[in-house]
């Protein structure tokens, strides 16, 4: 099914080809961009119906492409396309103008394969929140990929990409890449542009790479990280890109906190997996300890779900239905208008964020809410740095479940919001965090969250390619092998 | 702490949002447990702790103060639900 032929008889193999060997036939003149952009686009007439991971695709998408494709988080602003956010209330909104990290790729000459699902305005851990229904998880179509960028891991899991971008803002790369088995990392705050990304929390939001492969997650990151202009938060880096070679660990300090390792819910089959990854990170020769970040878990989830709403109700203001996007018409004034566009457009998880974040904004509230949760803020950054001053890196489960079923936590929002318990605090601290697929529990995949300081993605790759490389994780799911 | 319909009903009102009967004893439930679970924060004693709105310690990022090619009127108002002319339309204030 994922086998394509190109130019000479070559195969283009979607399920198995990373981004870094679909270069190498590139650059050898075995396919052509366009060829390649072909055979992700036949891999998804043939099993998007499925899955739903793409929202559209892009039928010209090679025009004048000299790269390799990519799919795009439905986040990212990309002119003449539809860009929805996974809400009704963008249907049909096609930018004017390309996200910077759009532009970017355009400029690496990477191709637009589509834009991919996911829970709406980035609210969700399961993909379930889209207005356009939801996405499945490649390994079991029965379960959700994760989420929020669910359909950029199910895409890349299932080989109708090479490499997606995906958001995080409590998770939402790293907890979906965990799910569907391949390799997603958040980067650093500051480090990749906002600029045309559908906001959600602004001082939470993070675009970055979701990949087959460590190799090709650094490869992607050089692509879009770098100071914009158009995003006043963002910073050069302290020192290029390093795509990983070396294959130990030798003199890298693993820190193994123990509430983010021993938090309720973390399944037993989840445990093993990582104790097994930590067993390959001792014989590579790393040294490994136990830590502790005494308060940043149990406290991390109400910080974030009360920063995030508040954020977010500030952010979602803008869906007024003047400019862009949909519009009601109520008999009555323009108020009226944009009550009822407001109730019509937005489903059932935006409009609880809006309503907890303005209540937590408001007269009376403010202080037992939104700044006290911004003094835990500081407590949590605090708590890591503490770590940090012992350990190069911390290491532990990216999600404390495997893939769940369809279905099985839409009813109860706290028990969706639990999801995302162990990649919130690192978050909310500012850190960089790489999830790679570490082994499989019940036939889902396992996933390994790698935490660094600030601007350490190249220790981030290094780590994880090296763990990548030990560990020899089979990224193609199983019923397609 | 429990939120209670009326409450509900003012929060919407100030986001600007219109809710359905059948919405709001939902809502109301529903952001009841989350205030409860979020009202976790509370219990910590942060006396004299600095708040954090932004990870990263950005001071002051000033650019100069020039003008650059922008959107055009037509492109600003491509996706507007209704126009006339050069103007968003509104249904009257």
């Amino acid at each position: 099914m994922g086998l394509n032929r190109g130019a000479e008889g070559s195969v283009i193999d979607t399920f198995r080809l990373t981004a870094e060997e679909a270069a190498g036939l590139l650059e050898r003149g075995e396919v052509t961009a366009t060829e390649l952009h072909r055979a992700y686009l036949d891999a998804a007439a043939a099993r998007n119906d499925e899955l739903n991971a793409y929202l559209c695709t892009v039928e010209d998408g090679a025009a004048g492409a000299s790269g390799l494709p990519i799919a795009f988080k439905d986040v990212v602003s990309t002119k003449g396309v539809e860009t929805t956010a996974g809400s009704k209330i963008l249907a049909g909104y096609r930018p004017v103008f390309d996200a910077t990290v759009a532009a970017r790729c355009k400029d690496a000459g990477l191709s637009l394969l589509g834009k991919t699902n996911m829970d709406e305005f980035a609210m969700g851990s399961s993909t379930e929140n889209s207005a356009y229904g939801p996405t499945h998880n490649p390994w079991d179509p029965t379960r959700v990929p994760g989420g929020s960028s669910g359909g950029s891991t199910a895409a890349v899991a299932a080989g109708l990409a090479p490499w997606a971008l995906g958001s995080d803002t409590g998770g939402s790369i790293k907890q979906p890449a965990a799910l569907c088995g391949v390799v997603g990392l958040r980067p650093t705050y500051g480090t990749v542009s906002r600029y045309g990304i559908v906001a959600f929390a602004s001082s939470l939001d993070q675009i970055g790479p979701v990949t087959k492969t460590v190799r090709d997650c650094a490869r992607l990151y050089e692509i879009i990280a770098g100071r914009d202009p158009c995003d006043t938060t963002t910073v050069e880096l302290p020192e290029p890109v390093a795509v990983p070679e070396a294959e130990d660990l030798k003199g890298v300090r693993i820190g193994v906190p123990k509430e983010l390792n021993e938090a309720e819910g973390i399944e037993p089959g989840v445990s093993e997996q990582v104790e097994r990854a930590l067993e390959t990170a001792r014989a590579l020769g790393a040294e490994i300890g136990e830590c502790r970040l005494p308060r940043s878990v149990e406290y991390g989830l109400p910080c974030y779900y009360l920063i995030a709403p508040s954020e977010a109700s500030s952010n979602l203001a803008r869906y007024d239905g003047v400019r862009y996007g949909l519009r009601s018409t109520p008999n009555g004034d323009v108020r009226a208008m944009y009550d009822r566009t407001r109730h019509d457009g937005f489903g059932d998880e935006p409009k609880r964020r809006i309503m907890l974040g303005t209540y937590a904004l408001s007269a009376g509230y403010y202080e037992a809410f939104y700044g006290q949760a911004q003094r835990v803020r500081t407590m949590i950054r605090d708590e890591h740095a503490a770590a940090f001053e012992q350990f190069d890196l911390l290491v532990s489960p990216t999600s404390p479940t495997v893939a769940f079923e369809l279905g099985a936590r839409t009813a109860n929002p706290l028990a969706m919001y639990a999801a995302d318990l162990l990649t919130i605090p690192s978050n909310l601290a500012g850190l960089p965090g790489l999830s790679i697929p570490c082994g499989l529990s019940e036939g889902l995949p396992v996933g390994l969250q790698l935490i660094g300081r600030q601007f350490s993605e190249n220790l981030l790759f290094r780590a994880g390619h090296a763990l990548e490389r030990a560990l020899d994780f089979d990224y193609v799911p199983e019923r397609y092998r | 702490m429990a939120i209670s319909r009326d409450e509900v009903l003012h929060v919407a009102r100030l986001a600007r949002l219109e809710l359905a009967e059948g919405e709001l004893d939902r809502f109301a439930e529903q952001l009841s447990a989350i205030l409860e679970a979020v009202g976790k924060v509370g219990e910590l004693d942060l006396e004299g702790v600095e708040p954090t709105a932004h990870p990263l310690d950005l001071v002051n990022v000033w650019a100069e103060d020039e003008p650059r090619p922008c959107l055009s009127a037509d492109e600003a108002l491509a996706n507007a639900p209704d126009r006339e002319g050069g103007s968003f339309r509104v249904p009257a204030a």
